[in-house]
This record gives structure tokens, sequence and C-alpha cells, in this order.
């Protein structure tokens, strides 16, 4: 990804960026967000649970993402959709509800045809349900906005969530297992007796500590390029507007 | 009388970090060479990579980092002997530079390099080897045959004292004093390691607080409920075998393992240890009731490291607890 086509599609000047207020959720903004500017895993840091707990080997990793990413896209076109129809006071059993349809669909897919990844995966699909990611884009984007934008944000979502599984489960599969995709790596076995460290949770939140940082250290490069930043209300320092942070009650009235 | 007026500091000491780290090395020297002689060339090796590694993940992550270079200030080289004498003599060399690479690159320089550090690097290599290499870096030997020997498998091997105290073959305590025993290779000699921390002492580098506390602490708690304890003792007092009973296991205890190399040399690390008095107590006494739980209740035979990093955790709220107030300070809620 080119520095130039990030700068293109976010951090405009404060002007600049009310003005383009109403057109801000293009296809390609939307993308990007999801997957890299307010990637669900590392940026947001949401969804932790099974994060920390499936990424001990790339197979379970990218399985649980493709998962979360189905689910995610499912519920958010359909909480979109009903979106003028769920009552205010009840949306969030409404959103649990949808969400548990899908995930119920995964889990006896995954059970009828994948026994073995079931078994592996064990609580964590199930455990999908009230997984943050989901209830975050359900509240934040879905119920407010339309159809087609709330498929696309979905998938994204999905789609950084699970570039992020996949990012640790093959750091922490390698250095752990010595395996990639349950393949043996040359060296690893034979010459370097691979770390149980990466397999124990410590690993875990190790490996999840240098991925937080190398986005960061993305992040805080493209940040150099703009020079004028207007701090959000809530004192979050997100490169992105209040689209999910959690202090959002704090910015109503400024932002919008 | 000419008066002059200036800013504080007033008193001033000619210590630099440099100095003091050059003192801890000349600590560290007698039970680092001691190591060497009941372990052999490889432990010459094992200690000179470590320190040399160290060395140069510091200098290289201090330039990626674009910080200035602060190899000068031997920091490096503390830890890296440090490190080396916990690590078993048989450890595989890659193992060392790993363990090198975690204690200077991600525990000191990622923490922003000297001073902030918030545990003490050599210790929390230690703990990231023992446990991504549980097994090379809990087998211990001991060196048979010429002492120039390069490999490891010329040794024998054996278990560490602290899981032998009931075993017929268990080292007597002077041997244990003297380092002739399996264990790291800069733990083993008690002596060495005694005349290095007097040596710290009189250089007025450590205060005794922390050790004193550590290993008063610990020697209480297996005095009175170690497994032969003073309660169920039950041989004869009016016999010198007696009192030698009474007191061999928490002798025994002490003298094995790293309880002494950690009370002195990385328990009193300044960065990672309280400021105040009451505060090094406290911390001291942490120290030795978790390795006195780690040891007997614990799955693992050591527990000196893990004592010592989890107290260094608990460090800055020592110091918030204990810290004394300046004289004629008001409390924020006093009624006036």
């Amino acid at each position: 990804m080119s520095e130039n086509k990030m700068k293109d599609v976010t951090y405009r000047s404060p002007d600049e960026r009310l003005a383009e207020k109403k057109s801000k959720y293009t296809p390609k903004y939307i993308f990007l967000n999801g997957v890299l500017f307010e990637n669900p895993a590392l940026r947001l840091v949401l969804g932790t649970c099974p994060l920390l707990a499936v990424t001990i080997s790339a197979k379970s990793s990218l399985f649980m993402g493709l998962a979360v990413l189905f689910v995610l896209t499912a519920s958010e076109a359909i909480i979109s959709l009903l979106r003028n129809v769920i009552p205010n006071k009840v949306r969030i059993p409404a959103f649990i509800t949808i969400i548990a349809t899908f995930v119920t669909i995964v889990q006896m897919t995954i059970s009828a045809y994948l026994p073995a990844l079931n078994e592996s995966l064990g609580i964590y699909i199930p455990l999908i349900v009230v997984n943050c990611i989901l209830l975050a884009r359900a509240e934040t984007f879905a119920s407010k906005q339309k159809v087609l934008p709330s498929i696309l944000d979905g998938f994204s979502m999905g789609v950084g969530f699970t570039l992020a599984l996949l990012l640790m489960g093959t750091i922490r599969e390698i250095l752990g297992c010595g395996t990639f995709f349950d393949m043996q790596l040359p060296l690893f076995g034979t010459v370097f007796e691979p770390m149980m460290f990466f397999m124990l949770p410590p690993g875990g939140f190790f490996v999840f500590g240098i991925c937080i940082c190398l986005v960061q250290i993305i992040m805080k490069k493209q940040e150099k390029h703009t020079s004028s930043k207007e701090p959000s209300p809530c004192g979050t320092s997100s490169s992105s507007d209040c689209l999910s942070c959690a202090g959002c009650s704090l910015c109503k009235g400024k932002e919008e | 009388m000419k008066l002059q007026v200036s800013h504080s500091p007033h008193v001033r000491d000619k210590a630099t970090t440099q100095s003091i780290m050059l003192d801890v090395i000349i600590a560290l020297l007698p039970a680092t060479i001691a190591g060497w002689y009941y372990f052999g060339i490889r432990a010459v090796l094992v200690t000179m990579v470590s320190v040399a590694s160290c060395v140069i993940f510091e200098y290289l992550s201090r330039r990626v980092m674009k910080r200035n270079n602060t190899i000068s200030d031997l920091s490096a080289v503390v830890t890296g002997l440090l490190l080396a004498m916990n690590l078993p003599v048989s450890i595989p060399i890659y193992m060392v530079v790993i363990g090198a690479a975690f204690a200077i690159v991600v525990v000191k320089q990622m923490f922003g390099g000297i001073g902030n550090n918030f545990v003490n690097p050599a210790i929390a290599a230690r703990i990231f080897l023992v446990i991504a290499f549980p097994k090379a870096m809990t087998s211990w030997v001991v060196r048979v045959g010429e002492w120039y020997s390069l490999k490891s498998v010329d040794a024998v091997s054996s278990a560490t004292p602290l899981t032998q105290i009931k075993a017929p073959d268990a080292p007597s305590l002077w041997k244990l004093f003297i380092g002739d025993k399996a264990g790291c290779i800069g733990e083993v000699c008690i002596l060495a390691l005694l005349i290095g921390a007097v040596y710290l002492m009189v250089r007025h580098v450590i205060r005794p607080w922390i050790p004193m506390a550590y290993i008063g602490t610990f020697f209480l708690l297996v005095f009175f409920f170690g497994h032969s304890n003073v309660f169920n003792f039950s041989g004869d007092l009016l016999t010198s075998q007696g009192w030698a009973d009474l007191f061999h296991e928490s002798l025994y205890m002490l003298l094995s393992g790293g309880l002494i190399l950690g009370a002195f040399f990385m328990a009193t690390d300044y960065v990672t240890s309280p400021l105040t008095t009451k505060g090094k107590l406290l911390f001291g006494m942490g120290c030795g009731i978790l390795t006195f739980l780690i040891r007997y209740y614990g799955n693992m035979a050591e527990g000196v490291s893990f004592s010592i990093i989890l107290m260094n955790i608990l460090t800055p709220h020592i110091d918030d607890w204990t810290m004394g107030k300046p004289f004629g300070e008001v409390k924020e809620n006093a009624k006036v």
C-alpha cells in the first residue's frame, strides 16, 4: 500500500473534513478504515479474548477470522436493513439475537463439515455472539448507515480482524511450534528448538503487544504528514474520527 | 569569607553510571571465575557470548531507535554478565543470544533504555528462557573430565541441589558453600558471591537492607515452616549434631539455587528496587516470602527469579507507600 493512497483517503485538515462530512463514507475509506485505521484487533483492541486464545496456530486463526468475517458482514446487513424498525430501547437485545442467529449457522456448519476444527476452536465460536467487535459495529455503524456501506464495513472489519489474527497466529506458530499451517519448516526442530513461550498466554500477550506496536509505528509515520490535527474531544488521539470510539457520548454535539 | 550562592544540587559525588557499573562487574568477577573453574571452558564461552551479544544489541537498538549511544556506561555488560551467571552451562549458544536480545531490546530499550526498564532485564531474560526452553534451562550438569573440554555432552547430568535435599547423595553444606554442585554458572560459588557482595557494600554501591530482609525472611520461613521445621524437630539439642540438624534444612535451602546471587546482585538493582529504607525492607521481605512459597508449594524448583520480578513490578507502589513526607507538609484534607 503506497503512502500517497492512504494520505488520500484520510487525514484532512479540519475544514476539509467538515466540508466532506457528508461524502466521508466512501467505499475506499470504509475499507481502509476496517483493515488499517480502525483495525478492530490492533487499533481498537476489541475481541482480545478469542484473539489471544485461538492464535496458537495459523490455521485456527484463519478459520476464526473467517467465521467472524461472515457473522459480521451478514449481521451488519440485517441490522442495517432493520435499523428503522428496531425500537431504540431494545436495540441491544435485537442486535444480539441477529448476531446469535448467524453464529449458530456458522457453528452448525463447522461442526457438521469440520469437526476437528470445531474441537480446536471450542467455545470461541459460540462466544462470537458476545464479541465486542460485532456489537461495536452494529451500534456505531450498521444501525445508522445504509445497507451497502454496512455490508462493506462488516466485510472490511472482518478482513482487518482476520489479517490481525493471521499475523499473530503465523508468528506464534512459527516461533512456538516450528510449523506453518501444520507444515514443518526447515531449521526449526533440528537446529532451533521451538520456543514454548509463544504457545503460552504470556507469549500471546507479547506478540499482541509487538503487533500493536508495529501498527502504531505505521500510523505514526502517517501522522507526520499531517501537521495540524484536531484533537478529538474525548481525548483519544485516534487518527480517524468517532466512528467507533468508546467515549462516544463525550463527542455528541461537537462532532455532528 | 566569600559566600557563594548556587542552585541545587549542592552535594556532588564523583560516582557515575559507568563507575558504579564497573564496581558491579568487579564484584561479579569472583563468582564468574569460580563458575568457569567448576564448569570448564564452555562456561567462558557462554559468558563471552552473553556479554558480547548484550553490548551489540544495545548498540543496534539505540542506533535503530535513533537515540544516543549508551554502551559506554557498561550497563549492557552487567546485564550480559548477570544473564550468563543465570544460565546452565549446557545451554545451546543460540539460546544465549535470544536471551540477550530479549533482555536488551524488549525489556530495556523498548521501555526507554537504562533507568526506564520496569523489571531487571537479566531476570526477565532468564524467565523468558525458562518458559521458552524449559528443558534446556533445567538440565544441570556437573563437569567431568578436563576443564578445557568444550562439549557439554562430556558432562554428567544431575539434579539441582534444590530437588536433592532428601536424596542420599545430596551435597554437604560445605560443598554448597564453595560451589562444588550443579547449578547455573554464576550461582554455585556462594563464597565468591559473598566476597563480591562485601566489595559492593564497602564501596557503598548497594545497601544491605534488601539482601538482609530477603535472606532473613527466607531463612526464618524455612526454619519455622519448612519440611523438617522446628515444630516437628526430633533431634537432641544437647549434642552438636542436634544443633546441626536443626539448622540443616534452612542453611541448605539458603546455599542452594540462586538465592545469594539474586539477593545481592539482582534484587538490589537501582532502577527496579524501592528508594526508601522501609521500602527496601518490604521489598526484601516480599522476595523472601515469594521465594519460599514457590520453592515449597509451587511446581518449580527455583523461585528466586520469579519472586524478584514480581516484586520489581510492585516497586512503584512500595515507593508510593513508603515515601517520606516533606517537612511541614499539610495533608490535603486536613482541617484548617
